[in-house]
């Protein structure tokens, strides 16, 4: 990076600017990713105070929430005395024990971002921003929207700023206040840097005015960024570039100013009395800097001591129970933890496994009479192929209430005397009993159970839009093997193996998409699921895969499913398909699920209030069910709040600990994979999904204002792609406070059952793997699978950890103590 | 029975004064004593109309209590009870009871939750004060309250910048609503020389006698009365206010300005009907204003691209559609129509999140790539400026911005003001004005009708001083102060204003001025940073002192928890209806210094903390 922008170069600048701005694409595709993406190729700590004396963030809790956290016995003192003696010496301990627990700090913050531009505000008196700000919000979401507005944006030629020229220019009235900048609007030539001339005058600060102007309403200049860089993301697509945005904004500042000022004032850059700081030059570590990342370091280890503990006291026998009932594949998804506990322990002859959502298969998606397609893979993953949905038979239901009837004059005059009864009679139902309506977002209305999915492709030339419609049996061959493979269950198959993808449902959310499954493009995972299915129970499928050395049973079958994780559901797709002893079999596992299911809802209810948790789990899940449709509840279900742990290793390192579901588990055997081939795969993912989720609670957390959406209460939603504060806020991007409340920020721990120099060899055959790892933005520990001896990886290489804490507490079930606590539980060991 | 309405009045008042003693971490009490309150309420209502329907629904009148009186000049608090209370007693305490319940679980765990619910049930309050009121008086107590409320509930958020910002720019307009609603009073005391009820309106033969001989004074008061209820209704040219109002949780904003709060100057002319029934002018007026509004606003809530504007506007365009129905002296299909309106914006309000998903599986399944609509039809040229004109909201904003700027301006001119010399010009030139006035018989008659002019116009300065003051809070504070004290002489110069009459007026003032000073004093003693140039949000670390604070601006401003509220009546019975000059300085000094008062508030306490320890928002979200 450069330090010194000695002289502007534009296209690097605005390249440079997008790579700093929030990333987060439309609401529809709401896909978690690091908050600050942008600084990951520095070291955590680093990375963090640049980020935060550059842009003001806050990047940790506050000192007075550690100190309370040590207090409250949260952050041990075992583990913090050690970390001081580690970084500080002996010798020190003293002091910075003093340092941290009791030294007054301030704790105030003057970033670097603004600066240059609060000139305008110093020297000329004037709000720049509350002069530009309203209108080029207004214009954008009006250019941008994809279906609120009745009368649209009424031209779209190519690109934004032409279309907004063609506007202009046959209008009586301007956007502009001054005739002269309308004038030099509609002349084609406009160059960003004359403008900044004008504007700035001093070359050298061109670069940090555009930081400043654009991070004055960053949650636009991101999204704007972001449909530049995939203009897919909007199905009513629309050209738009930041540079003409900036442009605009540029404009809009000068007419703003000649149109107070007439020709009495000059650039901003001859006016400075000082020059603010560079918004690159180096960030010092200070005092308290080193005081908050000790602090951090605690917190983190005060909870990874012991799971560590808990994992090393796992007895793992190595052998597997005889005969199986059934197997389960969910995702690794966190949420999934539990139901997987619950399981085992309804039927202790089950085996669960974990694995991303997609189940290893990739493609598009297009529901019957949909107009679009929907990608179903992980966000970086572009698919080749196509699967269509034939047969629907269920029909969208609409709502009159969300539709533009209402706005217009007379239908609104009509309207507001008819349906405005009928209104309050919903509202009163709504409020004392609410049901799923079509304004819910549920996801079993993903893809229709009953319809059919073109899966086998049996001629290539079979295309759609360069699309292959379906996969070849040598495809589908290919993927099932992988999958099996990854997950470890290349023989002892059950009679039926489901595989369960997942989705969620929820109302008056605008953030439905986070809830979904992220390796599904935050879509539910019933297609996947289901497709997964298909080729697993295909003839030749099978026959391939024996060649290959995995032999699955005639009798054995694979059945699609869908949990849904806010409501506690599981619907099963293609039943029909199961052999009659196999529908035998599956009727009792129904049973075995719905206990399953009943106990999951108990134990998420210990997180809500209106929910009591010593009732029945079957009283309890009618509760969580009628949340789940309830208008007036902000939080239908935590989603990844509380997630800290990543395990790569066989279930039986987990199966007898209470993890409190804050734990992504994929599954894996070392022992069919002793060189880790399969193992880059698996963790390749690791660091942008998983670490991804996991720092994007953690900064939205620490700071929900500057890096989180605040609350929801009060949001609004902009042209159906972001929501805002009130009507001209700027878009927030990032997660509500109602979503991150209850997380603890620490990073995501990866512990990976395999030998450390395998472990080490897998991250380092990736650079942008690694980068996760030696960087710091995830934790990493590689368990000896023989010995059970934990390393933990530090500065390149993996060092031998011992847990400080002995033993963890032991109880014979976990649902007591569910009964007692809403706050984050101690790992346990499940007698 | 009749007796009864205060009930309406008394159930929420005692609610409201409970939610104010209960701490805040009580969410389930809070919510519940809420609940209570607007539930007995609700309930009360039903019984009670169904006796009131049983017993030939005859509208009932019901002189309360006489809170001042003097010879020729009486202040009562005065009930009525007829259909359109009724109704907008049904629509008001069905939608806050739903809001209530809604909103229990809605802002679980929100900073402010109790803040909330003591404002909602203050609000419903002001509501239905101002529903069951019988004469302007008791409306206009009601008016206060829900104009403050509004305030503090769009700047619930009040650490965040454009909440408190947008909050400040409502309670402005509402202001005007307000003087509105001073001067019409105003007028009226002089067409009828003492305080009249609704009742005694609806006596046509009364009206029109009046009125006959004061055609003037009818078309006056009618346009007053027009004025509050269109800054009240968001009609033109007020409109812009409504979508800016949209800044609290969305279950207040759905029930306040999607509903109760902007029909209300609907209400305000179905109350006033009668007086301006026979004044054919002013029919046409409000038609032609309901009409302009409907339009317009049709306009811009076409091409609005965010749900809850787009509501917003679709509301006022039907409440211009009402305005239209009230002047045709429709006043039945103007309820069914209002409380159909009320019933739909709230709903949709309430939904207005799902719409996300929802639209979005709509555009999924039926994408057409360009809509074709009504406005494809229209020349190019005309079409792109209408959408632009729209997309601007015709100005509007800029419109009341500028209504404010020459006031501004004035107010700058006398940056060489300080404390002192504010001071020592005070003392001096009142002290002039009150030998004057002992001395009153020495001044020539040429002089003596000018004084009440002159001082009210140096009241008016001084406040517009204070409105326009960045540096000293110290000095905005006691220019307005000295504003009343230059209203009271004015009026002194007025014959009847007893000296028992000045003292009811300044003893509200004096004592708000006393707790304001203190609270800004021992605010001082904790921060150095005390000024008026930016937003400070003391708020944040001095809750009670804001809080105190708060309750001395009230004071300050007139509001009815100060005899002030009475004497600001009673000095407009004192104005003769020939002193315009008189009438216009001080109604408005009275406009301006409510606005001061509230920006020095908002300044002070309100708005993102100046200490930057804290998290903080970015002042454009």
């Amino acid at each position: 990076m450069k330090s010194q922008h000695s002289s502007f170069d534009e296209h690097e600048v605005i390249h440079e600017l997008k790579h700093y701005l929030p990333a987060q694409a439309p609401l529809k595709d709401f896909i978690h990713h690091n908050t600050l993406h942008a600084f990951q190729n520095r070291k955590f700590t680093e990375a963090i105070r640049c980020a935060s004396e550059m842009f003001g963030y806050k990047v940790s809790l506050s000192l007075a929430e550690y100190r309370n956290l040590y207090k409250s016995k949260r952050i041990r003192e075992n583990i913090l005395t050690d970390i001081i003696i580690r970084k500080k010496g002996k010798e020190q301990l003293g002091s910075w024990m003093e340092k941290l627990l009791t030294k007054p700090y301030d704790t105030s913050a003057s970033p670097r971002i603004g600066q240059l531009r609060s000139y305008w505000k110093v020297q000329y008196h004037v709000n720049l921003d509350s002069l530009v700000h309203p209108i080029l919000f207004r214009i954008l979401c009006s250019y941008l929207d994809q279906g609120i507005s009745i009368w649209n944006f009424p031209v779209h030629t190519s690109g934004f700023l032409s279309s907004l020229r063609e506007l202009e220019r046959n209008s009586f009235t301007s956007f502009f206040r001054t005739e002269k900048i309308r004038t030099l609007f509609l002349n084609n030539h406009i160059e960003l840097e004359s403008l900044l001339k004008t504007l700035v005058g001093d070359e050298s600060l061109y670069a940090q005015y555009l930081y400043d102007q654009q991070f004055a309403h960053q949650g636009w200049s991101g999204m704007v960024s972001a449909i530049e860089d995939q203009p897919q993301t909007l199905l009513d697509t629309k050209s738009i570039s930041l540079k003409e945005l900036i442009i605009l904004e540029l404009l809009l500042e000068i007419d703003a100013l000649n149109y107070k000022f007439g020709e009495n004032w000059s650039p901003l850059g001859t006016k400075l009395e000082q020059r603010p700081v560079d918004l690159f030059a180096p960030v010092p570590e200070t005092e308290l800097d080193e005081v908050m990342t000790i602090w951090q370091d605690a917190f983190e280890w005060s909870y990874y001591d012991e799971v560590l503990a808990g994992i090393k006291m796992q007895k793992l026998s190595g052998k597997k129970a005889e005969t199986k009932s059934f197997q389960a594949m969910f995702c690794i998804d966190d949420r999934e933890c539990s139901i997987r506990r619950y399981l085992e322990k309804t039927d202790p002859t089950c085996e669960t496994f974990g694995t991303p959502g997609f189940f290893g298969v990739e493609f598009y998606y297009k529901p019957e009479q949909g107009k679009f397609y929907t990608k179903l893979c992980p966000a970086p993953v572009t698919p080749k192929y196509l699967i269509k949905e034939e047969g629907a038979m269920e029909k969208r239901k609409k709502d009159a209430h969300l539709s533009k009837h209402s706005h217009s004059l007379f239908r609104g005059w009509l309207v507001s005397q008819t349906l405005g009864f009928w209104s309050a009679f919903r509202l009163f139902v709504n409020i004392f009993s609410p049901s799923m309506t079509p304004a819910t977002a549920s996801s079993f209305k993903h893809m229709d159970r009953f319809s059919k999915l073109t899966i086998e492709n049996k001629n290539t030339g079979d295309r759609e839009n360069d699309l292959q419609i379906g996969f070849t049996v040598e495809e589908m061959t290919n993927r099932v093997e992988a999958l099996l493979k990854s997950i470890g269950l290349v023989k002892d198959f059950a009679p039926l193996v489901y595989i369960v993808g997942h989705g969620s449902s929820s109302v008056n959310n605008p953030h439905y998409s986070a809830y979904d499954c992220g390796a599904c493009s935050g879509r539910p995972g019933s297609v996947n699921a289901r497709v997964a299915c298909f080729m697993a129970n295909h003839k030749d499928v099978r026959a391939e895969l024996g060649k290959r050395g995995i032999a699955i049973p005639e009798t054995t079958q694979f059945l699609g499913g869908l949990h849904d994780t806010t409501r506690d559901e599981i619907a099963f797709y293609d039943e029909d398909e199961l052999s009659p002893a196999n529908k035998q079999n599956h009727k009792r596992h129904e049973e075995v699920f719905r206990k399953a299911l009943d106990y999951n809802a108990k134990e998420r209810s210990r997180r809500f209030e209106s929910i009591r948790t010593d009732q029945s789990p079957a009283r309890i899940h009618e509760k969580i069910l009628r949340r789940s449709v309830s208008l007036f509840e902000p939080r239908p279900e935590l989603n990844h709040a509380t997630n800290a742990l990543c395990i790569v290793g066989s279930r039986e390192l987990t199966k007898h600990l209470f993890l409190d579901r804050r734990s992504f588990m994929n599954s894996y055997d070392y022992k069919i994979d002793p060189d880790g081939g399969l193992l880059v795969n698996i963790m390749k993912p690791l660091g942008p999904v998983c670490g991804g989720i996991n720092l994007e609670y953690f900064f939205s957390r620490v700071d929900n204002q500057k890096l989180g959406a605040g609350t929801k209460l009060p949001h609004n939603v902009m042209g159906l792609f972001g929501v805002a504060n009130g009507i001209d806020g700027d878009l927030r991007p990032g997660l509500p406070s109602q979503m991150i409340e209850v997380h603890d920020p620490v990073r995501l721990l990866i512990i990976v059952e395999h030998f450390p120099e395998v472990v080490l060899k897998t991250i380092q055959s990736v650079d942008a793997m690694y980068e996760w790892f030696i960087n710091e933005w995830v934790h990493l520990v590689a368990m000896n699978p023989e010995t059970h001896e934990l390393f933990y990886f530090r500065d390149g290489a993996f060092t031998p950890y011992k847990p400080q804490q002995e033993r963890v507490e032991e109880v014979a079930d976990v649902v007591p103590v569910l009964e007692k606590h809403m706050d984050n539980l101690p790992v346990y060991l499940i007698k | 029975m009749i007796s009864f309405l205060q009930f309406f009045i008394l159930v929420p008042l005692a609610g409201f004064i409970i939610s104010v003693l209960i701490p805040g971490k009580q969410e389930t009490l809070l919510s519940r004593v809420t609940f209570s309150a607007v539930g007995i309420n609700f309930l009360a209502f039903i019984a009670y109309a169904i006796w009131w329907l049983i017993e030939g629904h005859v509208p009932l009148n019901f002189k309360d209590i006489v809170l001042f009186q003097s010879t020729g000049y009486e202040f009562y608090i005065d009930f009525y009870f007829d259909k359109i209370t009724a109704v907008y007693m049904f629509v008001g305490a069905f939608l806050t009871l739903m809001v209530t319940v809604y909103s229990r679980y809605y802002l679980h765990r929100e900073r402010g939750y109790k803040r909330f619910f003591n404002t909602i049930l203050f609000f419903y309050m002001g509501y239905n004060i101002t529903i069951f009121s019988g004469n302007l008086e008791t409306l206009f107590i009601g008016w206060e309250i829900l104009g403050i409320s509004s305030f503090l509930l769009i700047a619930f958020y009040r650490d965040r910048y454009l909440p408190v910002k947008n909050a400040f720019k409502v309670f402005s307009i509402y202001r005007i609503g307000d003087v509105g609603l001073i001067l019409a009073m105003w007028m009226m005391h002089h067409l009828w020389h003492s305080n009249i009820t609704f009742q005694q309106l609806n006596t046509a033969e009364l009206v029109h006698e009046h009125l006959q001989s004061h055609t003037f004074i009818g078309v006056f008061i009618s346009l007053m009365i027009l004025v509050t209820a269109a800054a009240k209704s968001a009609q033109l040219p007020f409109s812009s206010w409504l979508p800016r109002a949209m800044e609290g949780p969305t279950p207040s904003s759905a029930i306040f300005y999607g509903s109760l709060s902007v029909h209300l100057g609907v209400f305000l002319l179905l109350r006033t009907f009668p007086f301006w029934e026979n004044q054919l002018s002013v029919r046409i007026l409000i038609g032609v204003l309901g009409l302009l509004t409907a339009f317009v606003a049709t306009g811009i809530a076409r091409v609005q691209s965010s749900v809850k504007s787009q509501i917003a506007y679709s509301s006022i365009s039907q409440i211009g559609l009402i305005f239209i129905e009230v002047a045709a002296g429709f006043e039945k299909l103007a309820l069914i129509h209002f409380a159909g309106n009320a019933f739909l914006r709230t709903y949709q309000l309430l939904v207005s999140p799902s719409v996300v998903s929802y639209l979005i599986r709509e555009q999924f399944y039926n994408f057409v790539p360009r809509q074709h609509t009504i406005e494809d039809s229209i020349p190019r040229k005309i079409q792109y400026t209408f959408y632009m004109l729209s997309l601007k909201e015709w100005n509007l904003e800029s419109f009341i911005y500028k209504l404010w700027r020459p006031l501004k301006k004035t107010g700058r001119q006398m940056n060489f003001m300080t404390l002192k010399n504010a001071m020592v010009f005070f003392v001096i030139t009142y002290a002039i004005g009150v030998i004057c006035l002992f001395n009153e018989d020495k001044i020539p008659s040429q002089i003596h009708p000018y004084l009440p002019t002159l001082f009210s116009l140096v009241g008016f300065i001084m406040v517009l001083k204070s409105y326009t003051e960045r540096k000293n809070v110290y000095l905005a504070w006691a220019l307005i102060l000295m504003n009343h004290f230059w209203v009271t002489l004015a009026i002194s110069f007025n014959e009847h204003f007893k000296y028992d009459q000045t003292l009811l007026y300044l003893s509200g003032i004096i004592l708000a001025g006393i707790v304001g000073f203190l609270c800004l004093s021992r605010l001082k003693s904790f921060e150095k940073d005390v000024d008026l140039n930016q937003f400070h949000g003391h708020a944040y670390e001095h809750p009670k002192i804001a809080f105190m604070f708060l309750l001395a601006c009230l004071g300050l401003t007139g509001f009815p928890i100060t005899p002030t509220f009475i004497g600001e009546d009673l000095i407009f019975s004192h104005i003769r209806e020939d002193q315009a000059a008189l009438a216009f300085f001080t109604a408005s000094s009275f406009i301006i210094d409510g606005i001061s008062v509230i920006r020095i508030y908002a300044r002070i306490f309100l708005g993102p903390h100046v200490k930057t320890y804290h998290e903080s928002a970015y002042k454009s979200s």
